[in-house]
């Protein structure tokens, strides 16, 4: 025993998870009587998702497996990673992740499933990059959450396309339904996006590499996220599917092709690797196709034995996974050629791997046997290539068996060594697989009860409709005990001629050169040329192209608005010309603005700006506005002489663009300039209705005893607003002089001339 | 008239914008007082032109009678001239400042916040 501190807190979470276990395990009855038991509260109700939780046979069997193995990772994460610093928030973490499986699989609403699926990619974010003071894991943990995340999204799309041509999110209203959905057109959308969401999180072909990558994580991660529980989300989902979108032609070749490549490859290249959890990766992914290919494969017999299988292999890879934590926290080697005569060192831990190897390999009287036969026996009796079917699954099976034995004969047997910082693993991490292994023995003996009171529910709820599942250990001389005879015998011959077939097998695999884990990195690395080359057009940094952009688009929508009205520009009256003072101050204006931008002296600018302010306030003059038009002579008078004060500090203009960028730099701001005479136009055409003017004009006087109704406005009905503007006004002043106080800068070093030094002035 | 002002007031937002689109600090501010002229005379010709009517009671009455130049847009005017003042009178001291902690007064060479400096080439 490792563990120099105790910490009992962490101890005593255990009874979180075996609280959960207790509490389902009493739902038995109820659900094995055919009641379900279900829990509905309102939530977001507009939307369709509400708190609608449902435990029956199908959910319960997955929930049992979510605590039962949560409370045995908890223990043994007590021993694996005691007296770490981190040991609590990992606890934590574990938990939470186990609420949110829980969370999946009980939930009977779609939104709600999808909800607690994001919370077990993130929390399994959490977990596989724990160790997070490494790149390698940190970069798994970001591989598996956008693989999932990718999937996840996809899944929300089928998941809302479901409700829509359902009629309901429900999940159990749906059932009742398959014929109207799977007749709707929204039905091949729906399936290909429900899919993707199952098999980027049960790592199915292509998907496959995020979970091998995610054996960076500690060792009781990958037991509980990656062997029994997380990955078989996706084969949750597809159960639970299976009486709503279920049965149709399109849903079974998916089903078949996916889940029997995947199938393959993951024994194949299982066979391959020397790294034991690699080797428990691979193969998981092969079960995880196994699975996924039963489902496919759709009669009674084979969810039958997709949940048989699923349960066995639960117990068993959660205790390979657990021993291969062992290995590495005894002995810290991983390779499976460096490990070897570890069962004189550690009996306990080898009776458990030995009980799970034998599972594995689907020999008597364990459950992964009697997995095994109804494997065969579905899809022998499949409605259609009953024959290709039987030896795909007879094929990765031998491969598999080969893997068992590679998994816990390897490191056990064989000659002893010494390991320099060896340590006897302690009753914590000893106890989960024990456990595990124990229950697959058990529950192997026990097939009778196993098939009425847990799978018969659970397959009842996944076909859909009532069935009994009967579950023997024996079934007498079958064509599917041949089969078995046939798979132990080539496991063993493959096992024993594995060391020759090596570099062979090596040139095989040419998956990871071509593979989708070259897809991904090649995604990974476009994404992020994209967001720098998109961020480079975008955030030029240049001034001018931010205000070309904002202009342009403004005056496009501005100018689309007035075209859609039917550029109601009415036969406006001109108001007359008889006023030739008028037309004298506009050509004012228009004159003396034109100069400000032309002229190449600042002195003439200033003067020009100052000309234009000064016509127009004679315009305000001359429209009844007597305030305005003395506000304006005012500021006017004070603008020309800061900025003839400060003029002469600053540089003399400068020529420094090009004539055509003066020309497209013309032609944005002149667009902009028609839309919004445009614009004024369209406004005044309408006739102006105020019914604040009135008011205003008949309460000046009696409310605030003031006859200048402009300056009533500012100081009274809206004097809080004048007073802003003066806080602002003191605030520039304020900084202006602070501005100006300021010690002078020495000169910096790059002092950029004007490019041009014809513009500047005397 | 009015059609005139505001094919007037599309002339000045278009020197104005024209001035904000220089490169020169200094354009900037002149670009920045003509579209402040520009700005305060849309809403005053949006709010409509009334000659001879300016929207002061007469001793003796109590209350505006019809027709008198509407108070609202003249107010929000009001406001905008004096607000304008100060931001023109900030902008052109922190212009200063910036020119002098800088040395330079074009706004092309001031992106260090944006991004690296390129190396060497400006293609405008």
């Amino acid at each position: 025993m490792v563990s120099s501190r105790k910490d009992n807190l962490s101890r005593w979470l255990v009874l979180i998870p075996l609280g959960v276990t207790a509490w389902l395990a009493g739902l038995l009855p109820a659900i094995s009587a055919g009641a379900p038991p279900a829990w509905r509260w309102e939530w977001v109700s507009l939307l369709g998702i509400r708190l609608d939780f449902m435990a029956d046979g199908l959910g319960w069997l997955f929930a049992l497996l979510i605590s039962g193995i949560g409370a045995l990772v908890v223990v043994y994460a007590n021993g694996y990673l005691a007296g770490h610093p981190q040991l609590r928030s990992f606890l934590v973490t574990i938990l939470l992740f186990m609420f949110a499986m829980l969370g999946v699989v009980l939930a009977d609403n779609l939104l709600l499933l999808f909800i607690f699926w994001e919370l077990t990619s993130v929390t399994s974010y959490l977990l596989i990059g724990f160790k997070h003071e490494y790149e390698a894991s940190r970069k798994a943990a970001l591989q598996a959450l956008l693989v999932t995340g990718l999937g996840g999204v996809a899944m929300l799309a089928g998941l809302t396309l479901l409700g829509l041509a359902g009629g309901s999110f429900q999940i159990s209203a749906l059932v009742g339904q398959a014929a109207s959905i799977q007749a709707s057109p929204l039905y091949p959308a729906m399936l290909v996006l429900v899919l993707l969401g199952a098999f980027t999180k049960s790592a199915q072909f292509p998907f496959h590499f995020w979970l091998p990558g995610a054996m960076e994580a500690p060792a009781p991660v990958s037991a509980y996220l990656h062997s029994a529980t997380m990955v078989k989300a996706g084969i949750y989902l597809l159960a639970r599917f299976t009486p709503i979108l279920g049965g149709h032609p399109a849903w079974q070749a998916a089903l078949l092709a996916v889940g029997g490549a995947t199938l393959l490859l993951g024994a194949f290249l299982a066979i391959q690797k020397l790294d034991l959890k690699r080797i428990l990766a691979y193969s998981t992914i092969s079960i995880l196709g196994a699975l996924v290919f039963l489902l496919g494969v759709g009669t009674p017999l084979a969810v039958k034995g997709a949940l048989t299988l699923l349960l066995a292999h639960s117990l068993y890879k959660g205790t390979l996974f657990m021993v291969a934590g062992i290995l590495e926290h005894s002995t810290g080697e991983r390779e499976i050629d460096k490990l070897s005569g570890l069962r004189r060192q550690m009996p306990l831990v080898a009776l458990a791997a030995g009980a799970a190897a034998l599972s594995m390999a689907g020999l008597p009287p364990l459950l992964g046997f009697i997995s095994k036969e109804v494997f065969y026996e579905a899809t022998r009796h499949s409605p259609g290539w009953a024959n290709a079917l039987t030896a795909v699954a007879v094929t990765a099976n031998i491969l598999l068996v080969a893997v068992a034995g590679l998994a816990a004969l390897a490191p056990f047997f064989g000659a002893r060594k010494e390991f320099k910082d060896y340590h006897a693993p302690g009753w914590q991490l000893t106890l989960g697989p024990l456990m595990l292994a124990g229950l697959g023995l058990a529950l192997g003996l026990l097939p009778g009860w196993l098939g009425a009171a847990v799978i018969t529910p659970a397959a009842s709820a996944a076909l859909g409709s009532a069935y009994t599942a009967k579950l023997a250990l024996w079934h007498g001389l079958t064509p599917e005990l041949a089969l078995s005879g046939l798979t132990v015998a080539g496991g063993a011959l493959l096992y024993w001629g594995l060391p020759r077939l090596r570099p062979t097998l090596a040139r095989l695999d040419v998956g990871e050169r071509i593979g989708p884990q070259r897809v991904y990195e090649a995604g990974l690395a476009g994404m992020l040329r994209l967001a720098a080359g998109q961020t480079r057009v975008i955030q030029s940094g240049y001034l001018e192209n931010y205000i070309s952009i904002i202009l342009l688009t403004a005056a496009g929508l501005a100018g689309y608005g007035l075209w859609q009205n039917g550029l109601h520009i009415q036969p406006l009256e001109w108001g007359g010309l008889e006023m030739i003072e008028e037309i004298l101050l506009l050509a004012i204006i228009a004159v003396a603005g034109v100069a400000a931008v032309a002229t190449r002296s600042r002195l003439m600018a200033v003067a020009s700006l100052g000309a234009v302010g000064f016509a127009v306030a004679m315009l305000y003059a001359l429209f009844s506005a007597p305030d305005l038009a003395m506000t304006q002579f005012a500021i006017e008078t004070l603008v020309v002489i800061l900025f003839v004060l400060v003029l002469y500090r600053l540089p003399g203009f400068a020529s420094l663009s090009s004539p055509r960028a003066r020309l497209r730099d013309w032609l944005v701001a002149g667009t902009a300039g028609v839309t919004i005479t445009g614009v004024l136009l369209a406004i005044l055409a309408i006739p102006l209705e105020s019914r604040l003017a009135p008011w205003l004009a008949e309460n000046s006087v009696p409310l605030a005893g003031g006859r200048n109704v402009v300056n009533v406005i500012l100081v009274d009905f809206r004097g809080i607003d004048t007073l802003g503007e003066i806080t602002v006004l003191a605030v520039a002043a304020i900084g202006i002089f602070a501005l100006l106080q300021m010690p002078a800068p020495r000169k910096p070093e790059i002092q950029e001339a004007p490019e041009d030094p014809e513009g500047s002035d005397a | 008239m009015t059609v005139l002002l505001a094919v007037v007031i599309g002339l000045l937002y278009t020197l104005g914008f024209y001035m904000l689109l220089r490169r020169s600090i200094v354009k900037l501010i002149i670009g920045l007082g003509l579209l402040g002229h520009a700005v305060n005379l849309l809403v005053f010709l949006a709010g409509r032109l009334t000659a001879g009517v300016p929207p002061v009671v007469p001793l003796g009455e109590s209350a505006l009678s019809a027709p008198y130049a509407d108070p609202i847009p003249q107010a929000l005017i009001l406001t905008a001239i004096v607000i304008g003042f100060g931001v023109q009178a900030f902008a052109v001291v922190l212009i200063k400042r910036t020119y002098e902690v800088l040395g330079t007064d074009d706004l092309n060479q001031m992106v260090s916040t944006d991004r690296e400096p390129p190396p060497g080439e400006d293609e405008e």
